[in-house]
């Protein structure tokens, strides 16, 4: 009697949070038929806000890939003073709250900021700009690749990578041939996560880059904007941002399990990857 | 061609300390684990940088502590064999053989009989067959030297029989200097021309398998090789010999001059079985009932009280040997070897 009471409070509490989890998607998409999504999506504002957030966002994911790679391999494969220090860093943003973000940034490259000079000098201008939102973007969302990067890289046996070299690998053709390869799952995850993180920053956007139409405003700042002209408007963005949101996620979770078909270290558990 | 390695490196509990001078052999380095064996493998290899050291082929100076040389492992003219193969998930066996080098693929796969496996994936083959790919991988780059840890330890019981065989006859082929690293000593002695026992970092004794067994130089070694250690105390005994009470409770006899606490060392294949004590030239006799039979292909090894002797199988079905019947095992005083006890 006692274990069916306890099965019970455990399947009505799954039904509380399921229920509480997905009531607000299903509220959006009862607003906002799919058939009327394209027509509500048409209007000027929206283009502009995702053309905006494609641009900044595909930008500032290849800094993300294209610096954070080497970053993650480097820390998962060495050891030195304050690699504990340099983790906590990297996961720093993932708990920041994105207003502080914004006012950091703004402080260290706003016109009258820690670097402002120099930019000034430079004839750079960064705040509320396009570079502005890309900035904001890869560094709120940096992390979410970063860190299961780090966790696939390290999940690639050591052995392999010396098995490389003395097979006459040096250490570049050891990272392109065997450790990029094998951790590509989780890199692929980690991406996928980090874009949809990019997508809807909001907070460190706002602050940083302000929300100008056609510039600097996404679709996240554009939801915000149009929330007092045109619900209906701000409704379709949100239900876009949901699929698009949903699709990011599935497919992280499809590239995390993908490699482990051949090989038996699976770089970045499944049940584990919405933790960063 | 000869290796020479000096290599002198803090491990976590002791310190690494080993010279070794290898021509075109095979050296087995035995030991129990975390003596420090796999790390005089990645010295040389390069994967591993010794505090102080020197390793060489011939006149190729690949590292070398007091000149401030020290060749990254790509160049190294090195083949090794990993413990468990660490053959590379993500690629077929053409891509793991020809990942050192293009040149001769197609010929390897060939003498490895690997050919028919070149596009299956290394999750897909068997142990023995792994084993083939990871030696072919390594020796398509034309090494100098050959290095294998523990490469039979991955194989079921059956396998390793026959790989144990195989590699012996390609390591005669090959004739490059090679070391193999390995816990068994009957890998080792199948194996190697010549063996090192390798305990705490450093090496206890060098010699060839049968010099190991012939005279071994402590009672690790001696217990290694195989032998049975009985623990006692020796004193003078009659006509000449060391008589031994042993903590057994019985009392053995040795041609070995011995004083206070030691170790009688006796070889499985050295002692008897009889019903009844003979009458032969055998001094010591010890007389139990049979605590095991366990067969090995024609062989049996009979546990009689403290002593484990071989005996063959046509042996144990003449004297119809049975668990718990009482016998008497015997074994000559020059077939008892009297060491220092451990």
């Amino acid at each position: 009697m006692r274990s069916r009471l306890f099965e019970a409070a455990l399947w009505l509490s799954a039904t509380a949070v399921i229920t509480f989890l997905l009531l607000p998607i299903v509220a959006i998409f009862t607003r906002v038929p799919l058939g009327d999504l394209v027509h509500q999506l048409s209007s000027d504002v929206v283009r502009d806000a995702l053309r905006v957030t494609v641009k900044t966002n595909v930008v500032a994911l290849a800094f993300v890939l294209l610096l954070g790679t080497p970053t993650a391999y480097l820390i998962a494969t060495r050891s030195f003073p304050g690699r504990a220090l340099v983790l906590t860093l990297i996961e720093l943003p993932l708990v920041l709250p994105p207003a502080v973000a914004g006012i950091g940034l703004l402080a260290a490259f706003g016109r009258s900021g820690l670097l402002g000079d120099e930019l000034s000098f430079l004839g750079v201008s960064i705040s509320f700009t396009q570079i502005a939102v890309m900035l904001a973007v890869a560094f709120v969302a940096g992390p979410f690749y970063v860190r299961p990067a780090i966790a696939a890289f390290e999940s690639v046996d050591p052995t392999l990578l010396s098995a490389a070299r003395t097979l006459g690998a040096g250490p570049g053709r050891t990272f392109f041939r065997v450790a990029l390869p094998l951790a590509a799952g989780g890199l692929g995850a980690g991406a996928a996560l980090a874009f949809a993180r990019g997508l809807g920053e909001f907070g460190a956007t706002i602050m940083f880059a302000g929300s100008l139409q056609g510039v600097t405003q996404t679709l996240s700042l554009a939801i915000y904007r149009e929330f007092d002209l045109d619900f209906d408007s701000a409704l379709a963005i949100s239900a876009l941002l949901v699929l698009v949101s949903g699709v990011l996620l599935l497919s992280a979770k499809l590239v995390a399990g993908w490699r482990s078909t051949y090989t038996s270290l699976i770089p970045f558990a499944r049940s584990t990857s919405t933790s960063g | 061609m000869a290796l020479d390695v000096h290599i002198a490196h803090p491990l976590r509990a002791f310190d690494l300390d080993v010279g070794l001078s290898v021509p075109s052999e095979t050296l087995a380095l035995v030991g129990p684990s975390g003596a420090g064996k796999t790390s005089v493998l990645r010295a040389i290899a390069g994967l591993l940088r010794p505090k102080v050291g020197r390793v060489a082929l011939d006149d190729e100076i690949w590292m070398d502590t007091d000149a401030g040389v020290d060749l990254a492992p790509e160049r190294r003219r090195v083949g090794v064999v990993f413990q468990e193969y660490a053959l590379f998930p993500h690629l077929s066996v053409r891509g793991n053989v020809s990942f050192g080098g293009r040149a001769q693929v197609d010929e390897l796969l060939e003498r490895f009989r690997i050919s028919a496996l070149a596009d299956a994936r290394p999750v897909e083959l068997s142990g023995g067959e792994r084993q083939r790919v990871a030696v072919a991988r390594a020796l398509a780059r034309d090494p100098g030297v050959l290095l294998l840890d523990e490469p039979l330890s991955a194989l079921d019981a059956f396998t390793r029989a026959h790989v144990r065989g195989e590699l012996r006859e390609l390591l005669r082929t090959l004739g490059l200097p090679t070391i193999v690293v390995t816990h068994d000593f009957e890998d080792a002695t199948a194996l190697a021309d010549r063996v090192g026992v390798l305990v705490e970092g450093r090496i206890l004794q060098l010699a060839t398998p049968s010099d190991l067994i012939a005279a071994p130089a402590d009672a690790f070694v001696a217990s290694f090789t195989g032998a049975n250690l009985l623990r006692g105390v020796a004193g003078p005994g009659p006509s000449g010999l060391t008589e031994v009470a042993l903590d057994a409770g019985f009392t053995a006899y040795t041609v070995d001059e011995g004083n206070g606490s030691v170790a009688v060392a006796v070889y499985p294949w050295e002692v008897a079985i009889a019903h009844d004590a003979p009458d032969d030239s055998a001094v010591n006799h010890v007389r139990a009932p049979i605590a095991s039979l366990v067969p090995l292909g024609n062989r049996v090894r009979v546990r009689i009280g403290p002593i484990t002797a071989e005996v063959t199988a046509q042996s144990v079905e003449r004297l119809g040997l049975e668990e718990g019947d009482v016998v008497v095992a015997s074994f000559k005083a020059t077939g008892a070897r009297l060491l220092p006890a451990p």
